[in-house]
Order: structure tokens, then C-alpha cells, then sequence
């Protein structure tokens, strides 16, 4: 028997994701890779994969799919509001951050995400999916990765790989950081901009604007001042820099962010803090904290006990 | 020479090497990059994610639960890898490229600018060896340098939403081919038939930081027939 779902509805930007493609920035390839670390691997775990098992990411709307084959263990992460329709229509509200069992001609409706971007969806055993260059991690800006490098679409199929096991259910309690302190430490061209504008960036509030995708996410708030360059001779990107175009507003790089750029960078937001800054939805208000190496080595520390 | 390394965030750190952006510089940028490429391989430096050239930095990489920077810090400090034997990117590509006035959408205007005519721009743009730089934005995307003087010119006021995938630009002293569709500023002077990046195949990008490209004049009759070997 095929064993498949069938996309009814293919969501906002669902994309096949892993932990990235590595070793090519040199080539112009980001590493891509899904956006919020955490809640993607916790998916994996909460099926019995490997942490690092391409997963569906999906953001704000996820797709609505149909199981067309045997009984299955899946689980869905983050904090999420879905439904599952069982094929004799009833409709039972389903559960993020436990895996469930859904079987022949059953649907997942994942209807969005609760004050928060994205979320993954795991199956035991992974998806059918096929590697580009060590990875499943769609860039579907450069059509890069499973499904032609593309976002999910309607009448897709998602080919999973078979597997029997259907009775180890397991549920993670799951903490969002609720917190919107963001903790970055100093970039590369921070003393570019005035020492007024230094301090406000690092004291003033910064919302989170609708200009956000996977590349970058715009920040609105207090304009900072450059006084040296607005440009500088453009150099490799490091995800979560923090860049400084011409009018002064803040764009941060996330993970489908450009290889390199002409930008200069007054911080970068630290390791621990990355999966908390992609869930901010728009409207959101954001602080800065400095910090130094230190600190964010340690704050990793306490972020890798999490996974 | 390597003037300063400096931590980008909690895991990258970037290799300097001036704010000149010559050839002799950007070979030093290269020849790090290159042993750092040879060391990852080689399993002497583990937990490296990437490693990206440009014109005068080498930004690296790493995953955080594996290496620190104080330890990649100290392994390119402790190298003298000046003097290792490494393997250079010395390929010469030939990338042919269409001058019809269908693809060379600003070469008027430098007629206007540089007080060269059609003919003398071409034969300036074909008489000279590029020097691959840098590679990326998008992928596969050279940034090539350096071009006769003559040609020198700023950027687009206000640049174009769409370039097409191709297309040949020039911008101040450099030469850029676009990899994809996409908006951008440069001054485009034809259009190259010749596919430098595919995912799919072995060799993802033809051409590497370091190589050397050389253009090669086609007409629009070649330019339709052209097929990639």
C-alpha cells in the first residue's frame, strides 16, 4: 500500500526543514535550515527520530492534510492550535507537544500558531524525502531542497517512510520563553553609529514588523545615526546579525539570510536567544541586552540542557 | 596579511585582512580559506559550518557545542599555513557571453559615460582576465575584478526590480554574472547563455573563489543554440 498524506490546503509557508545544509556558503548556499531549533527537534523526539529528521515546518497557518494508508505516529510542536478530523467527520481537537495516532483517510487541520510563527510536524520513521547536498532543508528562494525546493501546494504528496510502530506515544512539557528580551553582543561596525544611537539601540523598544519571512526579520523603533559609512565593502553573513541599512531601522538576518552583504552589523543576537526572537509575531516590542562572549557561551550551555 | 580576528556573536569569528580590496589581498583571504576547507577535511578542526570568503574577510562558522572560537582563534594563530603547499583555484573558465543590445541594457548610457563606443567597451570587457573574488548573495553569483579603468562606473540610481538570469553587470572596478532572477543595481552589459550554477550536479558552482573567467563574445544566434556540455 502507498503511504502518503494528500495536501488539502498547503498553509502560509510550509517547508521540509532539517538543522541545515552546511560547508557551501562559499558557493552562495546558506545553510537555511528550520527557523526555531528547539521546537524542531522536540517534534522529532516526540515521535522516537533522531533529533535532526527533516521535519514540516510551517508558519502561522499550517497546511491541512489526509492520510491516504496505514495508521501512523505523528506529532506536532509548538504551541499550536489544530483539529483532527477522523474519517467519520468528527472533530477532535488536538493536542501540540504529544504524538498521536491518526489513521486511513484521517485529516490534520493545523489551523495556526498561538502567539508565535512557526511550528513542525513529525512522523515516525521521517519523511520520503529526498537529500540535496547532505540535507532536507528547503531554500525556496534558489529552489533548493525536497519538493523541487519549494513551498508545499495544494494536491502535493508527502511521502513518509514505512514503519509499524504505533504505540510509543509520548508527550514534552513545552516552556515558550515569554520573555522579549533579546541578548546580542556587539557587532562588527558598532562604532559606526553615534555613541546616542549605541545606547538607544541597546535601551529603546523595537517592534517586530510584518516585514519578516524566513530571510530577515525588519525592526521599527529609535533611527540610528551612522556617522562613518552607510555601506561597507560586503563580507560573509553570520545568522542573527544585525544590520543597519541607510534609514536606520534594524533588520535582523535569519536563516535564509543572504551569503554576504554591504551592510554594517551593530550586533548579533546571541545563540540561546535565536529560537525565542523568530517566534515574535509583528507588533511584537523586543529590547536589546548586551552582552559579552561569555555570557553567551554560558547562556548555550543552559539553552543544549533544554534539547 | 591577517590583521585582526574577531568574534561575530557567540559562533563566528572573522578573519581580517585590511580594508584594501586588491588581488593580492584577496589571495591571502583565499589561501585561509583554503586551508581552513583542507583542515575541515581533514578532520583537524571539527565542528566548522561554513566559511565564506569576500574581497578582504574570511567569516567562519561553528557549531557552539562543539568548538569555541578561543580554540579556532588559536589554531589559525598556531598555523603557519603560509608556507603549506595547498591546493589553488587557478582553473581558467571561458563564459561566453551575448552583447546584443537586447541583453545589453546600459551600454548606451556608458557610450554616453565613458566616451567609448559599443565596440571599444566590448573588446575592454573581453580583452581582460577576471579574477573570481568572491562568490555568493545567491547562489553561485561571482563577484569578478578587476575591470579596465575605462569602464569604471557607479551603480543604478534606482535599481531594477527585475535583472534577468545571466545577465552581466559592471559596477565600479567589479563584474558580476546573475545566478537568478533578481532586482539589482548594476550596469548590465550583456548576457551569458552558459549555466554556472546547479544544485544537482557534483560540482554545484563552476566557478570557485580564485579562478580566473574570460569572456568570449557570441552572437544572439549562438546565444539560442547554446547548451551547457
Amino acid at each position: 500500500m502507498n503511504n502518503y498524506f494528500k495536501v488539502l490546503r498547503p498553509g502560509i509557508n510550509s517547508t521540509f526543514q532539517d538543522l541545515g545544509r552546511f560547508g557551501l556558503q562559499h558557493l552562495g548556499i546558506v545553510a537555511s535550515g528550520c527557523m526555531d531549533q528547539l521546537t524542531f527537534c522536540t517534534s522529532n523526539k516526540l515521535v522516537g527520530n533522531k533529533i535532526s529528521e527533516g521535519a514540516l515546518e510551517f508558519a502561522y497557518q499550517g497546511p491541512l492534510i489526509e492520510l491516504i494508508g496505514e495508521t501512523v505516529l505523528v506529532a506536532i510542536s509548538g504551541e499550536v492550535n489544530f483539529n483532527i478530523i477522523k474519517k467519520n467527520g468528527e472533530t477532535i481537537k488536538g493536542n501540540p507537544n504529544e504524538s498521536f495516532i491518526i489513521s486511513n483517510e484521517d485529516k490534520i487541520d493545523i489551523l495556526s500558531t498561538i502567539n508565535s510563527v512557526y511550528g513542525y510536524f513529525s512522523i515516525f520513521g521521517g519523511f520520503k524525502i529526498e537529500e540535496v547536498k547532505g540535507s532536507v532543508s528547503t531554500l525556496v528562494r534558489a529552489k533548493i531542497g525536497p519538493n523541487n525546493g519549494d513551498k508545499l501546494k495544494v494536491n502535493d504528496k508527502i511521502f513518509f517512510n514505512k514503519s509499524n510502530q504505533t504505540d510509543n506515544l509520548k508527550k514534552i512539557q513545552y516552556n515558550f520563553d515569554k520573555d522579549n528580551i533579546i541578548r546580542v553582543m556587539k557587532g562588527l561596525q558598532a562604532d559606526y553609529f553615534s555613541k546616542k544611537s549605541q545606547k538607544d539601540f541597546f535601551s529603546k523598544e523595537y517592534k517586530v514588523t510584518k516585514l519578516t519571512d524566513r530571510m530577515g526579520m525588519r525592526l521599527e523603533g529609535q533611527k540610528l545615526e551612522n556617522l562613518v559609512n552607510k555601506n561597507i565593502k560586503s563580507e560573509g553573513i553570520t545568522k542573527g546579525s544585525i544590520q543597519i541599512p541607510g534609514d536606520g531601522q534594524p533588520i535582523i538576518l535569519l536563516s535564509d539570510h543572504p551569503t554576504i552583504g554591504g551592510y554594517p552589523k551593530i550586533a548579533n543576537v546571541i545563540t540561546a536567544d535565536y529560537d525565542k526572537l523568530v517566534q515574535k509575531t509583528p507588533g511584537t516590542i523586543i529590547n536589546f541586552k548586551l552582552v559579552n562572549l561569555s555570557v553567551a557561551e554560558n547562556a548555550f550551555q543552559d539553552y543544549v540542557r533544554k534539547f | 596579511m591577517l590583521k585582526k580576528i574577531t568574534n561575530i556573536g557567540d559562533c563566528g569569528i572573522t578573519c581580517d585582512f585590511g580594508d584594501e580590496v586588491n588581488k593580492s589581498t584577496n589571495k591571502e583571504v583565499i589561501k585561509l580559506f583554503n586551508f581552513i576547507q583542507q583542515s575541515v577535511n581533514t578532520r583537524k578542526l571539527k565542528g566548522i559550518l561554513n566559511y565564506t570568503p569576500s574581497y578582504n574577510k574570511l567569516i567562519i562558522n561553528f557549531e557552539l557545542g562543539q568548538i569555541k572560537s578561543q580554540e579556532i582563534i588559536e589554531f589559525i594563530k598556531s598555523s603557519d599555513y603560509s608556507k603549506i603547499n595547498l591546493p589553488e583555484n587557478k582553473k581558467i573558465i571561458e563564459i561566453p557571453i551575448c552583447y546584443d543590445e537586447e541583453f545589453a541594457l546600459d551600454i548606451k548610457r556608458l557610450e554616453t559615460k565613458t566616451k567609448l563606443n559599443f565596440k571599444e567597451i566590448v573588446s575592454k570587457h573581453l580583452e581582460t582576465n577576471f579574477f573570481v573574488y568572491m562568490i555568493g548573495f545567491v547562489p553561485g553569483q561571482p563577484f569578478l575584478g578587476d575591470l579596465n579603468k575605462g569602464l569604471y562606473h557607479d551603480r543604478l540610481d534606482t535599481p531594477r526590480v527585475k535583472i534577468s538570469k545571466g545577465s552581466v553587470g559592471i559596477v565600479e572596478k567589479f563584474c558580476t554574472i546573475y545566478t537568478f532572477e533578481s532586482p539589482g543595481g548594476w550596469n548590465i552589459i550583456g548576457r551569458t547563455p552558459f549555466e554556472l550554477f546547479n544544485i544537482n550536479k557534483k560540482d554545484t558552482s563552476i566557478l570557485s573563489p580564485g579562478d580566473t573567467v574570460k569572456f568570449k563574445s557570441i552572437s544572439k544566434k549562438e546565444f539560442g543554440s547554446f547548451k551547457n556540455e
